[in-house]
């Protein structure tokens, strides 16, 4: 594994293209295109304030970068350096901004949600979509660029609209049967919809493209309900993870649940691998004194190193003791994600925010548990294998694999913090994100890899 | 005893009646008094039994207490003691003999009474043992009843406490659930009001918004806009079409296209799935058929016609399935036929299979006791000889080993191993004089001896010579004498002497006689032998050939036996073994059958062997 030298960032703004050729990042008001391979800079652009957004378009021809504050969005072009466009909001203000998927309209929501914008770059035409509901995930575009979904308000009563992306014509608009939408979004197919309720209730409902109700599942009543939704990217399976710390998986023919996964803080079954990092200073290494390690909770330090245990079973993994009387309690399963082949679904249980739990999907049970020393911030699939990047804020990087799991320490002066990271296309490398720099991560080649996996896997 | 005194003190005094009465309480009294009164009157106790005694009966008083006796023993029955008298002025005799009657039966029936008494005591002390006993049991039970009332009585305190906590639980219970109820019907009610307040507000921000939406967006805000150096093409490269009815329905086409696409690919799929679950189902029927018919045919014939039946059915199903090619019928008319055979065949696979289990149990069970011990006997056994072997070998290996060493050593280091070699052998060559000249010496000795054992011969010999000549002189004399005596004599004489002579001749011819006589036992005794052989034999042209091929050998040589003996008959061996027959043969004729039997054996050995060959 070989690491870049780290470049500047700011706002964890760093996202490669689609194609997998360049590397786009901001410093401040500045965008920063790099050629991946080379890590050259290739185009340098200026922007009229600090950056808080930026947006590939989806042929890697153009990139978007939207200033909120000040209700701009510049765009700027790879081919035609001097080419230039700015769409100013002025004071209807600006909260998100996006690309359609096909990198020809930009769409823009203004504040307080009054309107979405488009703006078309071949027309001069701009549209308006009036009553877009406020909420985490309002628009969702299908995987092939057609059909956008738009979750809408109107008259106290959610609706979805569906639009056709290549005329931005209304095809189909229905109300939900949801109290308050929280969040829609279609299947990698593009054939159903998910919808689901706000956290006070636990309903989902799958909807038809043509705006039929498929079906609609409610686990419980009375108790804060769906936090995170997920569909494997072979569309066969819909993982919904609540706030009772349980992940339930739906199945596309009957709609009905398969299984459901619960994250009990303590793993009894012997057959459960659970990777326990440990952490070792080196002096501890070298001398033979034998006093116990370094809890948990005293931080990683930035001369030790780390490793992963396997710890027998049972074990209990460390929990938080939510404050209920607040809103957003941390409890319930915040983060999912199905690997690329489907064969994994990486959870985090938030009241138990040290660990990552793999399940396999192959035979709906628990594969392993990652408990890490701190708490997990990210985790994200190899888009080619499945292979799993976790990072925790600390300066190293975790690696699962069905093999076995290392952890890997970010070289450099200073302490790098990884905050976010993500994969390149290909899966050989990725990019490592602390709040001010970032940093390529190179991987071996697949074999190798394995290879070392399966030493590391065997040695812990 | 004050009884009795108050008793005694009337008694003197009183009449008849009440002195029977307190006879009568005598009687009644208990047997202790009774012999308390007894004792007292064998033995005088005290002053007032003393006074009584004296009395009852003085000199003055005899007539009186005489009269008072009769009267008793009147009443109770005895006759009287007075002799009858004829008139009344004449005074009553005492009849003595009455009187020793009634002594007499006064005892008897004292002792009688002792008895009674001491049979009475023994029970009385038994009925009182009896009663301590049950007294004993009695208070013991008592006791038992009173813990266990006292236990009871705990149970049911602790019964009532758990009721009682069972009752104050179940209203903790009923006010939980009241809670839960009162809490579901507050977040209802809090719901509905949230979901009340946030319409109203929502309708407030609506309204707000609608304004917001107005004053921002109809001030024909100069600064909304898009600053852009030139317009760029289509990502498809055409151009924007123009919103029609036509584009509106165009694109209803394609939506429906995509999810007909999407249904058909989900068809395809479930179909593709569902071919193979019928492959996996047509594969397990025909393995079952081909599994389950052939086993039943045999055993089950006689057993149950049922499952004959249901097999001959589900062959014709399966005949007729074959033939309609069904895998690309529709379910609905298959599906049932091939669930239903697969039905069937699996409840009599099931019972097939439970059914093979218990015999299989069975089979367990019995054959663990007899086989299973055989064999692990001859395990045993077999484990031992190997070990015995191991042992054997390991030592063979070892001197092999110290062999080996020893060569390599004195291989190895060559000038000291010769130089000693040569000194061990100059020392046995001096050994070697040492014992040759003793040899010698023995020898000498021994030929010494030889030589006047020889001479000694030489001269046993003379002497015989000499003792011949005499016995020839003395028997010629001895013959002149007789010829002078008697004639016959002397004839009988040279008939007897004729007779000694010839009798070893004699013996020797019919020594003779019988060795010719061998060859012919010998030709004699093969065909029972060959008989035993056919015998032992039976229907293997080979062994019949063998078998003549022994009788010509019985009357051959033992050379033409080896010439002729088959090839597959290890030469050796059997050879070997026929040599020595035949020398035992020639030396014990009475023991040939047996050797041919023994050679029979070898030969059944080696045909045995042949057949295993091919």
């Amino acid at each position: 594994m070989n690491f870049s030298e780290v470049f500047k960032l700011s706002s964890l703004l760093c996202k490669f293209s689609p194609d997998g050729k360049y590397l786009a990042s901001c410093v401040q008001y500045r965008l920063v295109v790099r050629d991946v391979n080379t890590l050259q800079i290739l185009q340098l652009y200026t922007c009229l304030d600090q950056i808080q957004h930026i947006e590939w378009s989806a042929d890697s021809l153009f990139i978007l970068c939207a200033m909120y504050k000040r209700g701009l969005v510049q765009v700027w072009s790879l081919e035609q350096p001097e080419w230039h466009c700015k769409i100013d909001e002025g004071s209807a203000g600006l909260v998100a901004s996006c690309w359609s998927p096909d990198g020809r309209h930009i769409l823009n929501t203004t504040e307080f949600h009054l309107r979405i914008t488009v703006w078309s770059l071949c027309t001069k035409s701009v549209s308006y979509i009036k009553y877009p509901k406020a909420c985490l995930q309002g628009i969702t575009f299908t995987r092939d660029g057609r059909y956008m979904a738009l979750a809408e308000r109107r008259d106290c009563k959610d609706y979805v609209s569906i639009f056709v992306c290549s005329d931005w014509q209304l095809l189909r608009h229905f109300d939900t049967d949801t109290q308050d939408l929280t969040g829609i979004e279609w299947a990698p197919n593009g054939c159903v919809l998910a919808v689901w309720d706000s956290c006070l209730e636990y309903k989902i409902l799958l909807y038809s493209l043509d705006g039929r109700l498929l079906s609609a599942y409610s686990a419980y009543e009375w108790s804060l309900g769906i936090k995170s939704v997920a569909w494997s990217p072979s569309s066969q399976f819909l993982a919904v993870g609540s706030y009772d710390g349980k992940v339930r998986i739906l199945n596309h023919v009957t709609w009905k649940m398969i299984t459901e996964f619960g994250h009990p803080a303590t793993i009894n079954n012997p057959k459960i691998v659970v990777y326990k990092e440990a952490e070792k200073s080196p002096q501890l290494g070298l001398g033979c004194l034998s006093f116990p390690p370094p809890g948990a909770g005293a931080g990683p330090l930035p001369s030790s190193e780390s490793k992963y245990e396997i710890a027998s079973v049972p074990v209990s993994l460390q929990t938080l003791k939510p404050v209920t009387d607040r809103a957003n309690p941390k409890i319930g399963i915040g983060m999912l994600a199905f690997s690329p082949d489907s064969y994994f679904l990486a959870t985090r249980n938030d009241n138990i925010p040290n660990a990552v739990w793999v399940w396999d999907i192959q035979k709906l049970r628990l594969f392993a548990v990652l408990e890490q020393l701190s708490p997990v911030r990210t985790f994200q699939w190899d888009p080619q294998q499945p292979r799993l990047a976790i990072c925790t804020g600390g300066s190293r990087l975790y690696l699962w694999s069905p093999a076995g799991c290392m952890s890997v320490q970010v070289p450099g002066e200073g302490d790098f913090a990884v905050l976010s990271l993500c994969w390149h296309l290909s899966g050989d490398s990725m990019a490592l994100l602390s709040k001010d720099h970032v940093c390529l991560c190179f991987l071996e080649t697949e074999a190798s890899v394995s290879t070392a996996c399966r030493q590391l896997g065997g040695h812990t | 005893m004050g009884d009795w005194m108050t008793v005694t003190d009337r008694g003197l005094s009183s009449e008849s009646k009440t002195i029977s009465q307190y006879t009568s309480e005598i009687k009644m009294s208990p047997s202790s008094l009774y012999s308390q009164q007894v004792l007292c009157s064998s033995i005088p106790l005290s002053k007032n039994v003393h006074s009584f005694f004296s009395a009852f009966c003085t000199e003055d008083n005899i007539e009186q207490s005489i009269s008072y006796l009769d009267q008793e023993l009147t009443t109770f029955g005895f006759p009287s003691l007075y002799e009858e008298s004829k008139g009344k002025e004449t005074k009553r005799e005492l009849n003595i003999v009455a009187v020793l009657n009634c002594m007499n039966e006064l005892l008897v029936l004292q002792r009688k009474n002792l008895l009674a008494q001491e049979n009475v005591e023994t029970q009385n002390l038994k009925l009182g043992s009896d009663m301590d006993h049950l007294q004993s049991c009695y208070s013991k039970l008592k006791e038992q009843l009173e813990t266990s009332r006292r236990e009871m009585i705990g149970l049911q305190e602790r019964d009532r406490q758990l009721q009682c906590k069972n009752r104050n639980l179940h209203q903790l219970l009923k006010n939980e659930k009241d809670e839960v109820q009162k809490l579901q019907n507050i977040i209802a009610s809090r719901a509905t009001q949230y979901n009340h307040d946030m319409k109203r507000k929502e309708r407030e921000y609506n309204k707000l918004k609608e304004r917001l939406h107005q004053l921002v967006m109809n001030k024909k805000d100069k600064k909304i806009a898009m600053d852009i150096l030139n317009y760029v093409g289509r990502a498809d490269g055409k151009r924007g079409s123009w919103r029609t009815g036509k584009t509106e329905a165009r694109n209803e086409d394609e939506m429906y296209k995509i999810l007909l696409n999407d249904y058909e690919y989900r068809q395809k799929q479930i179909l593709m799935e569902n071919a193979e679950l019928k492959k996996v189902l047509q594969q397990m029927k025909k393995e079952m058929i081909s599994l389950l018919s052939p086993q039943k045919k045999k055993p089950r014939e006689r057993v149950d016609d049922s499952t004959g039946t249901v097999i001959s059915d589900v062959e014709e199903d399966a005949g007729e399935l074959s033939r309609e090619s069904m895998w690309d019928l529709s379910c609905e008319t298959v599906r049932e036929q091939l669930t239903n055979s697969i039905r069937k065949q699996w409840r009599i696979l099931k019972s097939h299979v439970e059914k093979l289990d218990n015999q299989v149990s069975k089979v367990h069970l019995e054959g663990f006791n007899d086989e299973d011990v055989i064999s692990r006997q001859d395990h045993e056994q077999e484990t031992e000889k190997l070990e015995l072997e191991i042992q054997q070998c390991k030592e063979m290996i070892k001197t092999q080993q110290q062999l080996l060493q020893q060569q390599l050593a004195t291989a190895c280091d060559d000038d000291t191993t010769s130089l000693l070699r040569d000194c061990y052998l100059l020392e046995e060559k001096e050994r070697l004089k040492e014992e040759w000249s003793l040899f010698k010496e023995q020898k000498k000795n021994f030929e010494r001896e030889r030589r006047s054992f020889t001479e000694a011969a030489i001269r046993l010999g003379l002497e015989r010579k000499a003792f011949e000549e005499e016995r020839a002189s003395w028997l010629k004399q001895q013959f002149l004498n007789m010829t002078t005596f008697d004639h016959q004599n002397s004839e009988n004489v040279k008939l007897f002497s004729a007779f000694s002579g010839s009798s070893d001749r004699d013996n020797l011819t019919v020594h003779s006689r019988q060795l010719q006589k061998k060859p012919h036992n010998v030709s004699n005794g093969s065909p029972v032998c060959m008989s035993k052989l056919t015998k032992s034999l039976p229907a293997s042209p080979s062994t019949s050939d063998f078998c003549q091929t022994r009788s010509c050998v019985s009357e051959h040589s033992s050379i033409n036996v080896l010439n002729m003996t088959p090839e597959e008959i290890k030469p050796n061996q059997v050879g070997g073994e026929c040599t020595n027959q035949k020398w035992s043969v020639a030396s014990r004729p009475g023991s040939q059958e047996g050797c041919y039997s023994g050679c029979s054996l070898t030969y059944t050995n080696s045909h045995v062997e042949k057949d295993d060959l091919p």
